[in-house]
Formats: structure tokens, sequence, C-alpha cells
């Protein structure tokens, strides 16, 4: 039998594997264009402080962390443990953007509900009623996790709930590696 | 316009006239080129929450607030290319429904010419070839034996 056959099945085979590759690839992942570049700014009330106000260049100097989270997101609720545990163990300043949450017409004040509830881990909550400071840093779905460095660049993006392998093999690496460099 | 009037239509009539999560938006803009550029880049960018939409078409909580913020640039008296890169600097290119042409983006955009041509030139190929083969002529034996089989499986042809 002549090989140019066999070219179909070859072709037919390698469409299957391209379509297979499509498959194990998830569309909700979308790389960040901030990795690698300064952390956006915001300026933004503190939820327990309203006169107080919590920006990112207060945060400047040292390794931190930045959670966008609201009372109305189920799977915050499932992070909120695991993320808890991080902070406790690694003593890295969170700041807990809550996203279009408290001080809405919907939701109120149940974000105070659901920290006094859960606990609170956060080094401090930023109120964004509005979502602008969410669209400044790219948000698609909260919750969203950033690692930002001493010099205020972003190095790391979580996007979904952290599960607990994520805080043990990426998370904690990361940022035993980022406080080791030079500020 | 017409379309979203039959959506509020469809809604008011699904969840009765009092109801007040139809929400709809009302923009002023300072001059008719405002208007015009918010609703090409509202029709150009994509939501990145609901993937297969863009901005415009879009009921997603984050498409009315990138829809607003595209507003709010606009009405600044930002640049069609302002609103973009604040966009794409926050979502990458993405975000964009026409990608624009760059390394990255070189197959994207010239491999479908390519495959075309390249199908063009292997039909093209494939015909000449067709055309250019050519068929023996059959011996005298083998004609006796093609009109035999022929007279004999189509005996009332003959009548």
């Amino acid at each position: 039998m002549s090989k140019k056959y066999f070219v179909p099945l070859i072709g037919f085979g390698a469409l299957v594997a391209l379509l297979l590759f499509g498959l194990s690839n998830d569309p909700k992942l979308i790389p960040s264009p901030f990795i690698g570049q300064p952390a956006p700014e915001f300026k933004l009330p503190k939820m327990y402080k309203p006169d107080e106000t919590i920006s990112v260049s207060d945060m400047k100097g040292e390794v931190w962390v930045l959670n966008l989270w609201a009372s109305w997101c189920v799977s915050c609720r499932a992070e909120h443990k695991v993320l808890s545990r991080l902070i406790a163990e690694k003593k890295v300043p969170t700041v807990g953007l809550n996203y279009k949450d408290y001080g809405t017409e919907d939701y109120g004040d149940d974000a105070l509900q659901w920290l006094a509830t859960l606990g609170n881990p956060y080094t401090a909550v930023a109120v964004d009623t509005k979502g602008m400071a969410g669209i400044d840093w790219g948000v698609v779905g909260v919750p969203e996790t950033f690692v930002i460095d001493k010099k205020g660049i972003v190095r790391y993006k979580f996007t979904g709930p952290v599960y607990p392998d994520a805080v043990d093999d990426i998370l904690i690496p990361l940022i035993d590696k980022l406080r080791a460099e030079a500020g | 316009m017409k379309r979203y009037l039959g959506i509020f239509v469809f809604l008011t009539v699904m969840f009765g006239v009092t109801s007040h999560a139809v929400q709809i938006e009302f923009h002023q803009f300072d001059s008719k080129e405002q208007e015009q550029l918010y609703l090409q880049l509202i029709a150009e960018l994509r939501c990145v929450k609901c993937q297969n939409q863009n901005l415009a078409e879009s009921n997603a909580e984050l498409a009315t607030d990138m829809r607003k913020k595209t507003y709010e640039m606009i009405k600044e008296g930002k640049s069609r290319a302002d609103v973009v890169s604040y966009m794409t600097a926050r979502y990458g290119d993405f975000v964009l429904y026409k990608p624009p042409f760059k390394t990255k983006t070189l197959l994207l955009w010239i491999g479908p010419p390519i495959f075309l041509l390249l199908s063009l030139f292997l039909l093209v190929k494939l015909i000449r070839k067709q055309g250019h083969e050519k068929s023996e002529a059959l011996t005298e034996s083998q004609r006796e034996s093609v009109r035999a089989a022929l007279d004999t499986k189509q005996p009332n042809q003959e009548k």
C-alpha cells in the first residue's frame, strides 16, 4: 500500500492532538500583563477606619500580598482559611481589597459580618465600593491574589481561590525568595 | 439600538413592568465624535469575564464597569489609543477582538493566508497531475473481453 494513504491519517492524528491540547488549556487563566510591572496605585478608605486611607505606596519596602475578595464571593469563603494560614505562618503583610461589596446598595456591611465570623487576617482592608481599583488591577473575577516585592513590582498573580498546595508549593517559596532579594 | 429595545421589552414582559432590575445606560457625550468613539470601542473590546462577548453585548458586571471606565476616559478627552493602551496594560492583548500585529501574533495573522495559498498550490498541482496522466490503450483481447462482458450483462438493450 502506498505511503500517501497514511497522510490523511497522520493529519487527523495531528488535529486530534491539537484539540486535546486545547482542552487542557483553561481559557479563564488570562496571563496578567502586570508581572514584572510596578503595582498600580490606589488610595482607598480602610474598612475599619474610614477616615484613614491605605495605598499601594504605603506598602513599599516589604514583600506583601494583595488579595481581592468580597463577602458575596463563595470561593473567597473557601480560600479564607488557606489564606489566613499563609498570612499567619509567613507573617506577610496582606491588604484585602474588598471589591464592590462594603458600602454598596446590595451588600451594605455584609463584609464586616463576614470577617467577624471567619476572622480577619488582613493587615488592612481597602474598600473599593465602585470597583475602579479592581479594574486598575485588571480584575476578572474575585478572588485574585497578587504578590508584590520590596520595590513595589508585581511578581505573581494567582487567579481563583488559593488552595493548600499552592500555598506550600508556590506562595511560601516565592515569598522567601523575594524576602532574600535586596530592597 | 433596536436590539436593546427588544431585550428591554422582553425583560419587562418577563419580570413585570414594575421590575427595577432592568438597567439602561444613558451616556451624555460632548460631541458626536466622542459618542462614535465610545460605540466603536465597546464593540471592539472584549469582556474578559464572559469571553465571547464584547463590552457592548455583555451584561456582566465587569463589562458594565469597563464600559463605565471607557466612558469616563472618553469624557476626559482621552483618545482611542489611550483607552486601548489602558485596557491592554491591565488585561493584555486578549481584551482586543482585533489583536495587534506583532511577533507573538504573527502566526495568527499570516497563518490563514499561508494555509489558503498552500491549499491552492496543492489543488492546482493535483489537477495538473490528473490531466497529464496518460491512460494506456487497451489491447485487442482486452477490448474483446469488455465487449463480451457488456453484452452478457445487459442483454435487454439489444432488443
